[in-house]
């Protein structure tokens, strides 16, 4: 074998080679220096994101086909990979609290190493490199989904995660011994050509969809995510919520249209359920709820079900407008849980509700506007990215004859917003008894926040961000 | 002509800087970053015209159109695309040279006029980004960027209209501007969509091939595009915002409500020229007898008002009439025989931009000096304000028409274009220039002539019929009265420009020859009609003046009140529209459209608490719904798709 091939996949290299650095500065770093620690892991993803788009120009295929990589695939791996770092930028104050302070290592360290999981699950042209890759991206987010692990909550959350989650891996393992029963190989390229739409190989591609489903959080396969959203510490709410779905939501994409291209029509039939389903039982919840990181938790199910309308097309407008899509996701539901976060360093932990945003506009302006701006990008309103990125989805769905699916995407949109704008309202116009005092935000997040109140105003406006997106799909 | 973005980008620089952290500064810093940013505009655009015209001509005789930018800024198909960039031509360049001086003129002038105002940062935020937009709308390279700054303009218009807020009548003006100027905005749009979809792009040099197999779309096109322009450049019966206008602070009326926007009309069609003249001359004699009319409207309405920015405002629609009248009587694109008033128009839109600017400035400088816009409250200014006095008798000679202040020569290159086109049109038109002498000299007596109101208010005062000691009027500081006399220099020498060597409907160069039957038939009607003037308003009220009063009062009233046209408007607006077709919408809206969203929003709560035991908390049931829909999906795939 030639050992060469593995310095080819340079990003998954880098990665790692971070990972280790990170590792033994923890091991070896004490007193002064490890005040610089978080600098320091910033200063790396930054360097590790600029060799993903270095590799944007390249396209390989390794391992005789067990990994691929294009233009696309690299930039779907920076884009992880900047979320990832927005999310670490607001993790900072989180990380210097008392609790979590001695093992702030160890959240880079996790983290990073989910973040080299989804490099494969997007890169895997093989089963079982993608099923490494899923459970590398699954279980050490256990971890971190229990990192306060004294806390009840956040220990019953990571119980509730790691459990769905061997569930889900156990039923998308059986169903892939069913497509290697069928076929003979689980390489993807030569899979494709026995692909018969048989009913055995329709429940495996369910099966495997499950587990897929499992990480997107689509209906009926979400029940865990209002739970672990709850209890997780924010910082990783935040990251499960768009990086952990985003992979996930790329890997089915490049297997739906690579190996089961098919069973176009089952598939698409079986999104169609799945994406009116996600949508409108998670517009239905959200409705209700009071408490805001499950509020976020079911709009997040709602925005997976948005997502799976990019999907469900399989052409490259399908693509590109996923991408687009993810993209935008990303700045706005981060910059929304960079702002829970802040506020819950005032509210001291307590479990934030809608009622504690009452007024936030009076003593905190900015914020306020922030978090307006980036619910109105969630909602989908001109001329914010959130706007572009819905009406690129619906129209890469309209031009594949999903109309009516459309239709009701509408319909659930005006829903939303209602909720969206439940907590526009608390913030702006319900008075407060106990008025929230000025929140100073740590440097780190405002540095994140920035980025996302630029990513919400630019990325819609900006139209050649979508062109060269729209260049690279397939 | 790289630095061409700078003229862009300073202004826009300047509104951000003002705009997000103006509020912290002091007054003084605020005005001189904006009065600065535009200074440097102002030099860049003389640098651009003196390159530009420097440059001299291509070998076919023309000024070469560059393009040094041309983003494409949203590409919508193969063919068509919405681009931004600026292009120099000879009326872009001359137009930047307009709203660069005025517009630095009025930033200086604000400085001494808007002192100690309220939110004096705010209003020199939107300064800069009026000027912003409207540079943005004449360097245009397509119909579309110029629709894009157009409506930005519009903003910025509103906002300074309305820069008084707390005053009712602010916000009622600067609502009318802005909706009106929509209205005929719509129209722009939909002529501007029409010509992308059959010209197949939106610059302004389309394939001719396509124009001609469009056939008769491009005439309603443009005609589309002429009923935005009316409406920016208040034309009747789109006028009705722009005299309500004059509701924002005075300098704002002179840059935007005088000199720069309200010509955007006049510049729109001279842009659109070649196409007009191609393809829909008859749309552009529709342009001028609308222009006519106008022009009549508004001089004989300007004689009867009392409120003196009202009389410069109505002035002012009737000279940009002038403008419009001048580019709709063109029957060809060769200046020596029917393009003539191509190059009138632009010719007298620059002359008119500074006198009227002056004017408007020169009022300003009264009315901070007696605190109100009633001619009732001046008389006799002239001692006390004597620079203002000096330039506003210029600046009343320039738009007399008086040799040898610029507005002679712009105004008889017109009539001699009217003349042209048939001796109706000039008869009327010189007949309106008369009425022009005599309601600007009319409103400069009054100002500064007859009895002065001070004084007697003094008497009355001393004589303790008064409680109160009037204001003295005072000449107004050096900031005000620079602007004024720069204005004014400019107005006496604008006319011995020659206009016509750098525009001209063709491009080729055009020798300005006055004719001289023409010249001597206005000049003796502008003088007869000073001294009608003269007689009737120099010294009061004289008798004459009451005869002519009591013998037309119910026709004087009836101009007084601009011929009843804003009670028109608002019949046809409340009384029709509201009853014949909002009412049935609202009917509609609120028990058909509305009722759906109620059933809508009751048909989620009760679903929302049917699936509310799903979200148990408790783990074996959630494998349970995890496995169960994962097999309902199998089933449905494998029995029903």
């Amino acid at each position: 074998m030639d050992y060469s091939q593995f310095f080819a996949m340079l990003p998954e290299i880098t990665l790692l080679a971070v990972f280790v650095i990170i590792f033994i500065f923890d091991l070896l770093a004490t007193g002064r220096y490890r005040r610089i620690f978080h600098t320091l892991t910033i200063l790396l993803m930054t360097v590790q994101i600029a060799i993903c788009l270095k590799e944007v120009s390249t396209e390989l295929t390794l391992f005789g086909g067990m990994y691929y990589s294009n233009s696309m695939i690299a930039f779907m791996k920076s884009m992880l990979t900047f979320g990832a770092l927005l999310v670490v930028l607001q993790a900072h104050r989180w990380l210097s609290t008392a609790h979590s302070y001695y093992k702030q290592g160890e959240f880079y360290v996790l983290l990073l190493s989910t973040l080299v999981g989804m490099y494969f699950m997007i890169s895997a042209r093989h089963f079982l490199l993608l099923f490494i890759g899923m459970e590398l991206a699954s279980l050490p987010l256990a971890c971190l989904v229990a990192f306060d692990k004294y806390r009840h909550n956040s220990a019953e959350a990571g119980i509730k995660y790691i459990l769905t989650s061997m569930f889900s891996s156990a039923i998308m393992l059986y169903g892939i011994s069913f497509l290697y029963g069928t076929t003979g190989t689980l390489y993807f390229d030569d899979m494709v050509t026995y692909i018969t739409g048989s009913p055995m190989q329709t429940l495996a591609m369910v099966m495997f969809f499950a587990g897929l489903g499992f990480k997107i959080s689509l209906v009926p396969f979400h029940l865990w995510t209002a739970d672990s959203y709850q209890g997780a510490p924010t910082i990783v709410t935040a990251y499960l919520s768009v990086i952990s779905k985003g992979a996930a939501v790329f890997t089915l994409f490049i297997i739906l249209t690579k190996v089961f291209a098919p069973m176009t029509h089952e598939w698409q039939t079986m999104l169609y359920i799945v994406t009116v389903a996600s949508i409108t039982i998670a517009n239905l919840f959200a409705i209700k709820q009071k408490n805001l990181k499950r509020f976020m938790a079911f709009s997040s199910i709602s925005q997976a079900g948005y997502i799976m309308l990019a999907v469900i097309s399989g052409t490259g407008q399908g693509m590109s407008a996923m991408v687009f899509y993810v993209m935008v996701y990303i700045v706005a539901n981060l910059a929304i849980f960079g702002i829970i976060e802040a506020l819950e360093k005032h509210y001291d932990n307590v479990e934030l509700e809608h009622s504690h945003l009452n007024a936030l506009y009076r003593s905190n302006p900015r914020l306020a506007f922030l978090m307006t701006l980036a619910l109105f990008s969630l909602a989908g309103i001109p001329p914010f990215a959130g706007f572009f990125s819905k009406f690129f989805v619906f129209m890469s769905a309209f031009d594949a004859g999903f109309w009516v699916l459309v239709f009701i995407a509408l319909i659930n949109t005006v829903i939303s917003l209602y909720y969206y704008l439940l907590i526009v309202k608390a913030m702006y116009i319900t008075p407060n008894e106990t008025p929230i005092p000025h929140i100073k935000c740590d440097s780190f997040t405002r540095i994140s926040l920035g980025f996302c109140l630029m990513g919400i105003i630019l990325l819609g406006i900006c139209s050649f961000v979508y062109i060269n997106i729209d260049r690279m799909a397939f | 002509m790289d630095f061409t973005i700078l003229i862009l980008v300073l202004p826009l620089v300047s509104f951000l800087i003002l705009g997000l952290c103006g509020m912290k500064m002091p007054h003084k810093a605020a005005g001189i970053i904006g009065t600065l940013s535009l200074a440097t505009v102002t030099l860049l655009s003389y640098i651009t015209a003196a390159l530009y015209f420097g440059a001299g001509r291509t070998a076919e005789g023309i000024f070469a159109t560059i393009t040094p930018y041309n983003y494409c800024w949203l590409p919508l198909n193969g063919t068509l695309s919405i681009d931004m960039g600026i292009m120099l031509d000879p009326i872009s360049v001359m137009m930047l040279i307009v709203i660069s001086t005025v517009s630095l003129m009025v930033h200086i002038y604000s400085m001494g006029y808007m002192k100690g105002e309220r939110g004096f940062q705010r209003y020199y935020a939107f300064l800069s980004l009026f000027t912003f937009s409207m540079l943005g709308l004449v360097v245009a390279t397509n119909i579309f960027q110029m629709y894009v700054f157009w409506e930005l303009v519009g903003v910025s218009s509103y906002l300074l209209i309305g820069f008084y807020y707390t005053k009712p009548e602010a916000i009622a003006a600067s609502k009318k501007a802005f909706i009106v100027t929509r209205f005929a905005d719509l129209f722009f749009l939909i002529g501007i969509l029409l010509y992308g979809y059959y010209a197949e792009t939106f610059s302004f040099t389309p394939p001719e091939a396509l124009l001609v197999a469009a056939g008769g779309v491009i005439p309603v096109a443009l005609g589309l595009m002429f009923v935005g322009g009316a409406g920016k450049s208040a034309m009747f019966p789109l006028h009705i915002w722009l005299p309500d206008a004059m509701e924002g602070p005075t300098p704002v009326s002179a840059l935007i409500h005088a000199a720069t926007m309200v010509v955007a009309g006049v510049y729109l069609v001279a842009r659109m020229f070649g196409l007009f003249i191609g393809y829909a001359p008859e749309v552009l004699h529709i342009i001028a007898y609308v222009g006519l009319f106008t022009a009549l409207y508004a001089a004989v309405v300007a004689c009867a008002q009392t409120d003196i920015k009202r009389v410069l405002a109505f002035s002012t629609i009737s000279q940009i009439a002038f403008m419009m009248v001048a580019l709709g009587v063109c029957t060809s694109s060769d200046p020596h025989s029917g393009g003539l008033g191509y190059m009138a128009s632009m010719f007298h839109l620059f002359t008119h931009a500074m006198f009227k600017g002056l004017l408007f400035l020169g009022a300003g400088a009264i009315i901070h000096a007696v605190h109100s816009n009633e001619k009732s409250q001046m008389g006799g200014l002239r001692r006390y304000m004597p620079v203002t006095h000096i330039t506003f008798l210029i600046a009343c000679l320039a738009i007399a028409g008086i040799p040898p202040f610029s507005g002679f020569f712009s105004k008889d290159e017109i009539l001699a274009a009217c003349y042209s086109f048939s001796p109706m049109m000039g008869a009327f038109m010189s007949l309106i220039a008369a009425l022009t002498a005599f309601y600007m000299f009319r409103l400069y007596y009054l100002i500064f002539w007859g009895k002065s109101h001070y004084e007697e208010q003094l008497a009355l005062y001393k004589a303790g019929a008064t409680a109160h000691e009037p204001h003295k009027p005072h000449e107004a500081p050096l900031t005000m009265t620079l602007p004024l006399v720069i204005l004014a220099a400019i107005s006496v020498v604008a006319g011995f420009i020659p206009f016509g060597e750098f525009v001209s409907s063709n491009g080729e160069p055009y020798t300005i020859h006055l004719d001289y039957t023409v010249a001597a038939t206005s000049i003796a009607l502008a003088v007869g009609a000073i001294i009608l003037a003269t007689i009737m308003y120099k010294s009061g009220e004289s008798r004459l003046t009451t005869a002519i009063n009591s013998r037309m009062g119910a026709f004087i009233q009836a101009a007084y009140h601009r011929f009843y046209m804003d009670e028109i408007w608002l019949f046809v607006t409340k009384k029709i529209i509201f009853n014949c077709i909002s009412r049935p919408i609202a009917w509609f809206d609120r028990n058909v459209i509305d009722a759906t969203m109620d059933l809508l929003a009751t048909a989620t709560q009760k679903l929302g608490n049917i699936l509310r035991p799903m979200q148990s908390g408790n783990i074996q049931s959630y494998s349970v719904w995890f496995l169960g829909g994962a097999l309902i999906i199998i089933l449905t795939l494998i029995f029903f798709a």
